[in-house]
């Protein structure tokens, strides 16, 4: 299997080296570039298979760059950025990032957003059936099993969840959730996404307060993982 | 030194009072002329000059002292009623009043400007005090784990073949502790100046208490497993509007705090409530408690226990009280009779039922 292909776009040399180590013990291949010009650039004469982009570019908003590698660049992008930024990151999300890691971040953390990234990007439908420990999720037949029992979930639940395994892990902003199930008309409603991720929670956790399959990203959305 | 009540009084009221006081204090001594001699009388307007002196400006004293003088000199000093002078004697007394009163006037006022002096290098003392205090306590915080990081990487580059595995992985530890208390201290740092900046606004939305109070009390475990936090919470507890990332901050901070400042397998109890409208969150812990003395000051900014031996920057709790009073709130703590503190946060919000359509 060919190594996957890793742009990284960030202006701190030091912050580059670290995740070329990283990422390149981890067998994928690194290219680098220090500024936003130089990023597009290489993004453009041999498009990578995943961006790592940092949003503080001393030459160009983050955000305008990442507008601009979506006009053509299809592939996964995960941005950079600091903590205490979550209205950033919403942003950026909105504007067509894939995922996103606050400063500082565990190495593991980021392992496992590109991992899941880069998995998406090549499964462009996604796998049907989400095999989890003890929950399984079958798209085909609209079924949810928790520990091999039928779990009963309402409409809007199934819609809710169903929409999460199509998207595992990976972020998924409030806003986004609820335009996706309840309509545009509700994007300001998120008290109906609290009280349904709640009921989830109850259906499909082992302790619904200390959740395993769907996570909370703090003042940004929510996550849906598949603990294996 | 006293402190006279300066420039508390605007100068063109200076002048009204001061004249009209001189006005008064004049004529009830024309009136008493017969009894007490003109002589009297001028004692007892130069007593005036410098009761005015006292607490006014040097320019509207001025201006007293010469119309009182003029005053004197036209209605008291024979012949009444015209600025004629008939005695040498009479002509030095009114000379000499006139100094006086002017003496008096220069001398307060420079008696003042000593005193205002001073009192702005005390001010300045005070400042440079807590300058010192903060950056004591700053370099110290930030610059321990910089060493211990430094140390640690020094002793795997140059050292790596004397080290017994053991240690190296021991030195690795000893790098990410320090690099984790590093990043919490730049966060305090970066809050507190929000605070500072008046720049906080709170991002309000709905927040499922439970959630967040259970996420923070994880992240708190992760770094200090060292005690049992226990959760209370009523389970019909409404959904809030509330900024969600600031009370994370909030519950982390007052946790991680009962965290530091108790002995490792200490209970630290978080619960919740609702009741009008208000989010109540207590932190209780079984610890020592707070000096009683100290109680009143642990909120301030840069505020350090007397005798603590933990460390930190004093800024945790500042930073606890800045975000509440943000989502217009209040918190306040008190010792539990029995040992241990209390820590009891209020913040009034809407609220809105956690039970929905089917």
């Amino acid at each position: 299997m060919n190594k996957a292909e890793i742009l990284i776009i960030d202006d701190e040399v030091q912050i580059r080296k670290l995740l070329e180590i990283t990422l390149q013990s981890h067998n994928y291949s690194v290219t680098e570039a220090a500024s936003a010009k130089d990023g597009i650039i290489m993004a453009a004469n041999h498009p990578p298979d995943l961006v790592l982009l940092d949003l503080g570019l001393p030459d160009k908003d983050g955000q305008v760059v990442l507008h601009e590698l979506r006009q053509w660049y299809t592939n996964p992008i995960i941005i950079l950025s600091v903590q205490n930024s979550e209205e950033v990151i919403v942003k950026a999300l909105d504007n067509g990032a894939n995922d996103y890691l606050s400063k500082p971040f565990r190495t593991g953390e980021l392992l496992a957003r590109i991992r899941s990234a880069l998995r998406s990007s090549v499964m462009e439908d996604a796998e049907p059936i989400i095999n989890g420990e003890d929950l399984q999720i079958d798209l085909y037949s609209r079924t949810v099993k928790k520990k091999n029992e039928l779990v009963k979930l309402t409409t809007t639940e199934y819609a809710l969840l169903a929409l999460f395994a199509k998207n595992e892990g990976k972020v998924l902003t409030h806003q986004y959730l609820l335009r996706a199930v309840w309509g545009p008309g509700f994007i300001n409603q998120s008290q109906y996404l609290r009280v349904f991720i709640a009921q989830i929670r109850k259906k499909i956790e082992d302790d619904p307060n200390r959740p395993e399959y769907l996570i909370t990203e703090s003042g940004v959305g929510y996550r849906f993982v598949s603990k294996q | 030194m006293t402190t006279f009540f300066i420039n508390r009084i605007s100068q063109p009221r200076q002048y009204i009072i001061s004249i009209v006081l001189v006005l008064i204090i004049s004529l009830v001594c024309y009136a008493f002329t017969s009894y007490i001699g003109y002589r009297v009388a001028a004692l007892v307007l130069l007593l005036t000059v410098s009761v005015i002196a006292i607490s006014f400006d040097i320019l509207p004293v001025l201006v007293t002292a010469a119309l009182s003088a003029c005053i004197w000199d036209f209605f008291f000093i024979p012949p009444r009623f015209n600025f004629h002078v008939d005695t040498t004697e009479d002509a030095i007394l009114l000379i000499m009043y006139f100094l006086i009163a002017m003496i008096n006037a220069v001398l307060t006022h420079k008696i003042r400007q000593v005193e205002k002096a001073s009192r702005k290098k005390e001010e300045k003392a005070n400042a440079i005090k807590l300058y010192n205090t903060l950056l004591n306590s700053l370099s110290h915080e930030l610059r321990t784990p910089i060493a211990t990081i430094i140390g640690a990487t020094d002793n795997l580059q140059t050292n790596n073949k004397n080290l017994t595995p053991d240690n190296r992985n021991q030195l690795v530890k000893e790098i990410s502790k320090a690099s984790f208390r590093l990043n919490q201290q730049v966060e305090n740092l970066l809050n507190m100046s929000r605070l500072e900046s008046g720049f906080v606004k709170p991002k309000k939305d709905w927040c499922d208490i439970t959630e967040v109070i259970y996420g923070t009390v994880e992240k708190v475990e992760e770094n200090k497993a060292s005690h049992k936090i226990t959760i209370n919470i009523n389970h019909n507890i409404p959904l809030f509007k509330l900024d969600k990332v600031m009370l994370e901050q909030i519950i982390y901070n007052l946790l991680i705090n009962a965290c530091l400042y108790t002995a490792a397998g200490s209970k630290i109890n978080i619960s919740a409530m609702c009741y009008a409208d208000v989010l109540q969150i207590v932190i209780e812990d079984n610890g020592k408690g707070f000096p009683e003395e100290e109680l009143n000051h642990v909120f301030d900014k840069f505020y350090r226990l007397k005798n603590t031996k933990t460390n930190g920057t004093g800024l945790g709790l500042s930073i606890v009280k800045g975000f509440t009073e943000a989502l217009g709130g209040r918190v306040y703590l008190q010792n539990i009779s029995t040992g241990g503190s209390k820590f009891t946060i209020e913040i009034p919000a809407t609220t809105a039922s956690l039970k929905m359509e089917k």
